[in-house]
């Protein structure tokens, strides 16, 4: 196992209360695997992901759990040890390139920084490899964009040259925190295309964080959903889009407009995602779901197997 | 005649023909003759009571054409007839006028709202503008275009920080239809909002059309939302429409190489519905330097000689259905 998380709680202090982003969370990735962590926005998925490389900043803090990644607890790693972990064992990209790069240096120079930073290699070495991993992630030309600014490509562009640095390190796990969200759909499938092909070269485990079932299904093998800072279903990509479990999967599923529908009604799910400061008693999804009772609003549901590899948060569906 | 005569019905309420909006950019002191082309000669028509789904990727001029049709931008050439009305010959009291029968909905809520004012005021500012109303009807008249959008009363003493993202685009929706109007352009009004919420506005939306005969301009990137709401799509690319036709067709067998590759390119959930990808090379075409030839004949996977040299019209290809393409 490449990745384990146990029991993991990010909590951010606000004057006006404490906020559970992530509230009680466990999953694993295997080596070479993508797992997806799929919700709408504000489900506490990129508080994981930043949990993950100890990276959560005030006023939030990781409050209990473990991370073991290669054997080694990174909530309690030393900040030089952190840095070896971010650089050598877990690359990360974000949904907006442009954030991500500096403005005023070129790509070749930004990539060339982060290979002397993890490996020291020359400066003409490192500008060589740059060059070349420039070139891996589909970037033509690479010996004359590496002088390029990241105001001269565009959105598609600059999230390969993020991609390039990510993997200038020789991640064993890439977290890809919706990568493609910010793109047109065009740029979007070349985008995801590259990442399959780069894991197909390297083997690298990729944890794809994003709320575009369209894209997990393109992309993932397993798939965990997440709603209100806590992980409601565990399931294989199939299974899950096959026999959704949770009604909020379900209903997730069935809000997506998908092509070749166009006679069929528009479904979503009534109400809205709760505000973390006033979440709802119990299972936090009762108040939106069509086949809870009473019993769900006492305590939040744990996850249950429900078949092979499969896990769901809801005692509607245990008791059935 | 222009190519909007055809297939336009002497009934449409909107007829767009041959309209351009280039904007200057550049020194305004040395030379202004550099141009960029967002709307590059755009022939559309919408039907009463009809949904135009207008596609294209981000930079193609859609959101220029919706607000160059509503004269939110000036158009720099062509025509748009509303009701028989040449918009464009307007001013002042007459354009006004014009203005109240058409209304847009923008992409995010959270903009588009005044933070400081009570949704009342926020709803009910057109009606007060306009006259259409006395101070003494308002809270009444308030009260019912909640209820067109499925909110309670009680909302109108709230304000736009305590409501989510869906509430707030009800409220933009209600906004808009205070001055009863007969044509909306709606601008990527579900993007902004989280998936789950998505379908409760477009369920209003088509509530609209069908009990209020409201007609939209339904501007979006995502392809599958637009098939679910149109009557009729037009795609766009680099400023030009490059197709156009009754929504099942189009998008069951579209012509243009574009268009497939669009459709091509939507993630799918259904594994078995997956196609074959068609890949894209290149980037889209400067706005800023005229092309000889089709706009997409440089990333076009079926691209020919005369593709290079003559640019393609928007021809009827068969009953319904245009489409800019020389090998079609």
């Amino acid at each position: 196992m490449l990745l384990s998380v146990e029991n993991l709680a990010t909590y951010f202090f606000l004057d006006e209360g404490v906020l559970r982003a992530v509230d009680g969370v466990s999953f694993a990735v295997n080596e070479g695997e993508t797992v997806a962590l799929v919700g709408e926005s504000g489900c506490g998925k990129t508080i994981v992901a930043l949990s993950l490389i100890n990276l959560v900043s005030s006023p939030g803090r990781i409050v209990r759990g473990r991370v073991v990644f290669q054997d080694e607890d990174v909530t309690q790693a030393t900040a030089e040890r952190l840095r070896q972990i971010r650089g050598r064992g877990i690359g990360m990209i974000f949904q907006e390139p442009g954030a991500a790069l500096n403005p005023v240096r070129t790509v070749g120079d930004q990539i060339s920084e982060v290979l002397r930073a993890h490996q020291a290699p020359t400066r003409h070495e490192a500008w060589r490899t740059a060059i070349r991993l420039l070139g891996d992630v589909g970037i033509p030309d690479p010996e004359r964009r590496a002088n390029a600014y990241p105001f001269e490509f565009s959105g598609g562009m600059r999230q390969r040259a993020v991609i390039a640095i990510a993997m200038s390190v020789g991640p064993k796990l890439l977290i890809a925190d919706e990568p493609t969200t910010a793109l047109d759909v065009t740029v979007q499938a070349e985008i995801l295309d590259l990442l399959r092909s780069l894991q197909e070269q390297h083997g690298m485990a990729i944890l794809l964080i994003t709320h575009d079932l369209g894209v997990v299904a393109e992309m993932a093998r397993r798939v965990m959903v997440m709603y209100t800072g806590k992980i409601v279903e565990v399931a294989p990509a199939d299974a899950l889009f096959d026999a959704p479990c949770h009604p909020y999967t379900k209903g997730l599923l069935a809000s997506i407009q998908h092509l070749g529908a166009r006679n069929e009604p528009l479904e979503g799910i009534p109400g809205s995602v709760p505000d973390f400061l006033s979440l709802p008693s119990g299972c936090t999804f009762h108040p939106r779901c069509g086949i809870a009772d009473s019993s769900c609003a006492a305590e939040f549901p744990v996850l249950q197997s429900v078949g092979s590899e499969r896990t769901c948060a809801c005692y509607k569906v245990r008791s059935a | 005649m222009t190519n909007a005569g055809v297939g336009a019905a002497a009934n449409d309420l909107l007829l767009v023909s041959g309209l351009e909006t280039h904007f200057p950019f550049g020194s305004r002191w040395f030379s202004r003759h550099r141009w960029v082309r967002a709307v590059d000669g755009v022939d559309v028509h919408v039907g009463r009571g009809e949904i135009l789904g207008l596609v294209g990727e981000s930079g193609c001029g859609k959101t220029t054409l919706g607000r160059s049709i509503l004269r939110l931008v000036e158009p720099t050439a062509g025509t748009v007839r509303f009701d028989g009305i040449d918009v464009l010959a307007l001013d002042g009291r007459d354009l006004r006028a014009v203005r109240r029968r058409m209304q847009i909905i923008f992409q995010d809520p959270y903009a588009s709202l005044s933070p400081r004012r009570q949704i009342k005021e926020i709803i009910a500012e057109p009606l007060l503008l306009h006259r259409l109303a006395a101070k003494s009807d308002i809270e009444g008249r308030v009260a019912g275009l909640l209820g067109d959008v499925g909110l309670e009363p009680y909302f109108m003493y709230r304000y736009p920080h305590e409501m989510s993202g869906g509430q707030r685009q009800r409220i933009a929706i209600a906004r808009a239809l205070s001055l009863d109007p007969q044509f909306i352009v709606a601008d990527e009004p579900v993007s902004a909002l989280d998936v789950s919420v998505r379908a409760q506005i477009l369920n209003i939306l088509l509530e609209l059309q069908r009990k209020k005969g409201i007609a939209l301009l339904f501007i979006s990137h995502d392809l599958a939302v637009v098939e679910r709401i149109a009557d009729r799509i037009a795609v766009m690319y680099a400023g030009k429409i490059v197709e156009e036709g009754d929504a099942s067709r189009l998008m069951t067998s579209p012509l243009h190489p574009y268009t497939q590759v669009l459709l091509s390119s939507v993630p799918a959930v259904d594994r078995r519905q997956r196609r074959g990808r068609i890949r894209l090379t290149g980037e889209p075409p400067s706005l800023v330097q005229p092309i000889a030839g089709c706009l997409f004949a440089a990333r076009c996977p079926e691209v020919r000689e005369i593709c290079r040299q003559v640019a393609p019209a928007l021809d009827m290809k068969s009953a319904g259905h245009r489409a800019a393409c020389h090998l079609r």
